[in-house]
């Protein structure tokens, strides 16, 4: 599923957050929004899931304009793993994973087997089996993420939007998080912190600084040390790992820089992608 | 906290999904699996749990259903002057068609009279009130997503009671003839509730905080115009009339008082049941909500339409009956789980019965004087609301 978004604005009082923002997500593939603290990532993906309406600009999905559709057709198009994930009121976890069937459901029809099986195995994906019966107010944070993106799973959509999944989670499992969804061959936005996940996962990065666009390209073309340094204000060398051919980032505290300065500079100019 | 967990655990297992013989399903399907190797017999394992599942949501309806119609039964024989159970059922089946005649008539005329003009009528209206606040407290919890509020927490109670006095010392809705205290404390509840929406409005949106704080705000309010309109009073009598009312009461009530909340409890039960799935994500956020195909602006809308509507009419029958709206929803959890579906057919029921029992002890306690409900369920309800909150503020911490 291809969804294009143009000229996205979003303000939040007086102080704006997305300052007319186009990006696209092409039919199957995975796409990283990246940027430091409050530079709009989450206030985008909300404008996509539509939990915010933008004040300007428009989503296309497929074509069709997504803002002008039902909420339950969008629902069954489009799944979000949001940052929400406390649920005041006592739920089974397997409850809530079942929850992502609600878009395909009727007024009142009721789940059937088809929806358990959906339902049963997207908690399996996640590993959750086992938990499937606990309380959801009595697990872990990371348990409680991955209910969510289980519940997004079972939702069963074409288009997975992400805000930063692998919040709270393990490396064990944020590996093995990005691998499903890339596996599931579906179209993907996802909100990244971890630069060298982004690398490992995505096909392409947009970039975002106090809500605009600083640049869009493969992770090669992206996260350069410059961009990281304008970005972040930290210094970092960017390699290539040979087992894996994608980039590898390690970042240098204040300390490492003064000492090894020069080796960092002659290494920027020797590394261009 | 341990043991009450633990009872927690089994009173749950007792009546619904997570029975001890799930669970030793359960097991015994993870070993066949390990035998016969991975998913071999997860579809049978989940047909057989379903139709489990099923089968106790069903029969702990059934239950409170029975439990329902004794309570009713068995109410309209407690009152100062005791008619047993078995005279109460006689005289109700004698007034079916087709089997009346049947029936040997073995009461006094003054009985009957009892039974059927007094008393059931006013256990079925605690049953319609009862439902009707504990669904609405429901409907008002997910609003807010929290389990501490309930029906009065826009400040419904207080906008009708200021009315509601205003016209009984002053008779300012005397046009309205009979119902004129109903309809006055309708029109109270709906201007508040409508106020304190078109307040807590921001682009289109209801902003939940800003309406929860309305709700106290405007409800101080309308109880400082009801001290002003009771202080002016021209009348004594008409003053304890309105403080008896506004306490909670079912006394009073006639078959002709029915009609009105029963209606409305049908159909805002409708309502709700088709958008159960609507209220279960709620609880989960706005955010999620709207990802999961959930109209939030419109079904916000809708459940504050509903919830003063809920709390409007049993307000204008019985006055503010407390606690009920509060207390049930949050034990209809301890015993079902939180799915809508069968929450909000349970704590219907339930709040039918404890309305219909505290009634009935109201009216036993201080016999022949009658104590007003609501005064029963705050001092009764106070104490278990203190309980839940030091329970959940535990908990939070552990």
């Amino acid at each position: 599923m291809k969804l294009q978004a143009e000229g996205l604005s979003y303000s939040y009082g007086c102080k704006l957050a997305v300052d007319s923002l186009s990006f696209s997500v092409e039919d199957g593939e995975f796409v990283g929004l990246i940027g430091p603290n409050g530079s709009g990532k989450s206030t985008a993906l909300k404008m996509i899931y539509r939990a915010l309406r933008p004040q300007a600009g428009r989503i296309l999905l497929d074509g069709q304009d997504l803002l002008k559709m039902p909420y339950r057709q969008s629902a069954q198009m489009l799944a979000a793993v949001s940052q929400e994930n406390e649920v005041p009121f006592s739920f089974t976890v397997e409850e809530i994973a079942a929850m992502g069937r609600s878009p395909h459901k009727r007024f009142f029809e009721a789940d059937a087997l088809e929806d358990k099986r959906i339902v049963a195995q997207a908690l399996a994906q996640l590993g959750l089996t086992d938990l499937a019966q606990r309380s959801y107010d009595q697990i872990s944070g990371g348990e409680k993420q991955r209910t969510v993106i289980a519940r997004a799973l079972a939702q069963q959509c074409p288009f997975l939007v992400l805000d930063e999944p692998a919040n709270h989670l393990d490396i064990g499992f944020q590996m093995q998080i990005f691998s499903l969804v890339k596996g599931l061959g579906c179209s993907a936005l996802a909100a990244v912190h971890d630069l060298n996940m982004a690398a490992l996962y995505c096909d392409r990065i947009y970039i975002l600084k106090n809500g605009k666009l600083v640049c869009c390209g493969s992770p090669e073309q992206t996260l350069t040390p410059e961009t990281i340094w304008e970005i972040y204000g930290v210094r970092s060398v960017v390699s290539r790992q040979p087992e894996t051919g994608k980039l590898s980032i390690a970042f240098l505290p204040k300390e490492a820089e003064q000492a090894i300065g020069t080796v960092f500079n002659s290494h920027l100019q020797k590394r261009r992608f | 906290m341990q043991a009450a967990l633990f009872a927690r655990g089994r009173q749950r297992g007792f009546f619904c999904a997570q029975s001890p013989g799930f669970w030793r399903m359960w097991e015994n399907d993870k070993l066949a699996k390990t035998e016969r190797g991975p998913a071999a017999s997860a579809p049978i394992r989940l047909e057989v749990w379903m139709k489990k599942r099923r089968l106790q949501t069903r029969t702990v309806l059934i239950v409170f259903i029975l439990a329902a119609a004794a309570s009713i039964l068995l109410a309209a024989g407690l009152g100062p002057v005791a008619v047993s159970p078995g005279t109460t059922a006689k005289i109700l089946l004698s007034r079916l068609p087709g089997l009346g005649s049947h029936i040997p008539v073995t009461w006094q005329a003054v009985e009957e009279n009892i039974v059927l003009g007094l008393r059931l009528p006013r256990a079925c209206l605690g049953m319609a009130v009862g439902a009707s606040l504990a669904v609405c407290g429901v409907a008002m919890q997910a609003l807010v997503r929290n389990q501490l509020a309930d029906p009065f927490i826009l400040g419904v109670s207080s906008g009708a009671a200021a009315f509601a006095t205003l016209g009984m010392l002053f008779g300012a809705f005397a046009f309205f003839g009979v119902y004129s205290l109903s309809i006055s404390a309708f029109l109270g509840a709906g201007a508040t509730i409508l106020f304190v929406y078109t307040i807590s409005r921001t682009r289109g949106r209801v902003n939940i905080p800003q309406l929860l704080l309305s709700g106290v705000a405007v409800s101080m309010i309308m109880d400082g115009l009801t001290s002003v309109i009771k202080l002016s009073a021209p009348n004594a009598l008409g003053l304890h009339n309105a403080e008896f009312w506004m306490a909670g009461s079912l006394a009073g009530a006639k078959w002709a008082y029915l009609t009105l909340p029963l209606a409305t409890l049908l159909l805002c039960m409708a309502v709700l049941a088709a958008n159960y799935r609507g209220l279960n994500l709620l609880l989960l956020g706005d955010d999620s909500a709207g990802a999961l195909g959930v109209n939030v602006p419109r079904l916000q809308k809708l459940l504050i339409l509903i919830c003063s509507l809920l709390a409007g009419t049993s307000i204008a029958v019985s006055g503010t009956i407390g606690f009920v709206g509060l207390i049930v929803p949050h034990f209809t959890r301890l015993l079902v789980g939180g799915d809508h579906k069968r929450v909000l057919p349970v704590s219907a029921l339930l709040g039918g019965i404890l309305v219909v029992w505290v009634d009935a002890a109201a009216r036993l306690l201080i016999a022949p004087e009658e104590l007003p409900v609501g005064v029963l369920t705050a001092i009764l309800g106070g104490p278990l609301f203190l309980w839940l909150l030091s329970n959940q503020t535990r908990k939070n911490r552990r």
